[in-house]
């Protein structure tokens, strides 16, 4: 194998206490001239100040048409190892739970046929298996699915489900995120690998507001734990907390965005009618308060990171739902909204723009659902929710 | 009321359409759908039946997806960024 090639810009990144993408492809270079090509394009990129990839195109695997994404060094002569460099998005187990040796498979499978680089995980979820060629990409696969794995989402189609360990590692799961995950991930299996939306989708399940997978933000449909009976309460716990220092007035009650909490130094009350469900109270005393137990899930719609358009929040569709196998009124509800969504969104058009283009009070009329108070960020201000007053109450006026 | 179209039928429709697009216009999936229903009737086709269609085309590789931005249906043609 040849000579690392002179990376002084690219060896700064690997100063100070933190793990370094250089060291590791450094590392990977000493068995792939991929990672060793890499280091040089990427070296010039950052003398140049100009990036050296050409994204996008035709590759995939047959019948699929995502999974792949096509990348081209426009450098081929200089860097032949990255001439193709292209990455496979490979569907994660739901909670990124994996034994040993189902890593040590997915990594061997690397080393003969790609860069030996990953991506463990990428933003969408999946385990991102960087830089191979266009021959590469079959018998990848091939090998992939016979360890069980199958690629994940790409391009205009549901991308990759993913949530949060729910409930097999957290007490705090509201509701069971990873059997919600694999039963989409299964169910919508054609819109997962066919893209035929006007742009992408993603669902993203957390079983509490801590929403660690950050689904409020990132997708297009959040399906968040919450409750909707009191936060469970064990004084003595309580007590324990302050006697051991935790200040829990200055620190608990008065961050409370619902001022719903009441200490007399002795015991803490709850307004729980107020309560807010956003958590800070129960992740400052995880011994004494917990998620209350009549639990599910609130639906949210429309985030997004700012790709085309600006950063968009999720906004609420259902306020509280239940989750229960087989889910089948979730998923009509998502059916619906990708009827209109496909119909009427436009090229690269999020669901989120689509919702701001139309207004939500049409979108909400056209996927057949009712307007409820929960969907008001601000009372009186909203300006999408109207009410139908019934012909008594008219008469009345 | 009329017979369905085939799924044989509505694939061959659309890869016409695919090709004449070609180098033109880029197509969605969706596009093809409009145009099937405008094409045969909502009697004789509807979304299913068109995702069926493009399943075939893609399966027999009469056509590839592609990415540009966004998904695409195209006739099988050469890497315009391969090297
Ligand atoms: S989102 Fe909530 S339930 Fe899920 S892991 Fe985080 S804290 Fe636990
Ligand atoms: S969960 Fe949040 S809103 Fe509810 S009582 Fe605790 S701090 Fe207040």
């Amino acid at each position: 194998m040849a000579e690392l090639p002179e990376t002084p810009l690219l060896d700064e990144l690997e100063k100070g206490p933190w793990p370094s993408f250089v060291t590791e492809i450094k590392q990977a270079a000493e068995h792939h001239e991929e990672a060793r090509d890499l280091l040089g394009q990427l070296e010039r990129s950052y003398r140049e100040r100009i990036g050296h990839w050409k994204h996008g195109g035709i590759v995939g695997v047959l019948g699929y048409g995502g999974g792949v994404i096509g990348r081209y060094s426009d450098l081929p002569d200089d860097f032949p190892g990255v001439s193709h460099f292209h990455t496979l998005r490979v569907n994660q187990p739901a909670g990124w739970f994996y034994t040993s040796k189902a890593l040590r498979d997915i990594c061997d499978i690397w080393e003969e046929h790609g860069s030996g680089l990953t991506n463990m995980h990428g933003s969408t979820g999946d385990i991102v298996l960087l830089g191979t060629s266009t021959p590469e990409l079959e018998p990848t696969f091939k090998k992939l699915t016979e360890k069980g794995f199958d690629l994940g989402g790409s391009g205009s189609d549901v991308r990759t489900p993913s949530c949060c360990v729910g409930p097999a590692r957290c007490e705090w799961a509201c509701y069971d995120t990873l059997g919600l995950t694999y039963d989409l991930t299964m169910s919508y299996q054609d819109e997962l690998h066919r893209p035929m939306f006007p742009y992408k989708w993603k669902f993203k399940m957390s079983g509490c507001p801590n929403d660690c997978v950050a689904a409020i933000a990132r997708s297009d449909l959040s399906i968040i734990g919450t409750w909707r009976d009191e936060i469970v309460k064990d004084d003595a716990e309580v007590r324990k907390y302050a006697d051991n220092g935790l200040d829990i007035f200055n620190d608990v009650v008065l961050n409370c965005p619902a001022k719903c909490m009441k200490w007399d130094g002795e015991k803490l009350e709850i307004d729980d009618e107020y309560c807010r469900k956003c958590m800070h109270c129960i992740n400052a005393m995880p011994k004494a308060l917990a998620p209350g137990k009549d639990r599910g899930a609130t639906i949210l719609i429309g985030s997004k990171a700012p790709i085309v358009e600006g950063a968009l929040l999720s906004s609420v569709l259902v306020p509280f739902w239940k989750p229960e196998e087989p889910y089948e009124d979730l998923k009509d509800l998502v059916e619906a909204i990708w009827d209109v969504w496909s119909e009427e969104g436009k090229n690269r058009e999020r669901v989120g723009e689509f919702i701001q283009r139309v207004g939500m009070g049409n979108f909400l009329e056209a996927i057949g659902l009712d307007p409820e108070p929960e969907m008001v960020a601000f009372p009186r201000e909203n300006p999408y929710v109207f009410y139908d007053l019934s012909e008594d109450e008219d008469e009345d006026e | 009321m009329a017979d369905s179209a085939t799924t044989e039928e509505i694939a061959d429709a659309m890869e016409k359409q695919v090709a004449a697009a070609q180098g033109l216009k880029k197509l969605k999936p969706g596009d093809l759908v409009k145009m099937m229903i405008e094409l045969f009737g909502e009697d004789r086709v509807d979304k299913k039946a068109c995702k069926k269609a493009i399943k075939l085309l893609i399966e027999t590789e009469r056509c590839v997806y592609t990415y540009f931005g966004g998904s695409f249906i195209e006739m099988p043609h050469k890497e315009g960024a391969e090297n």
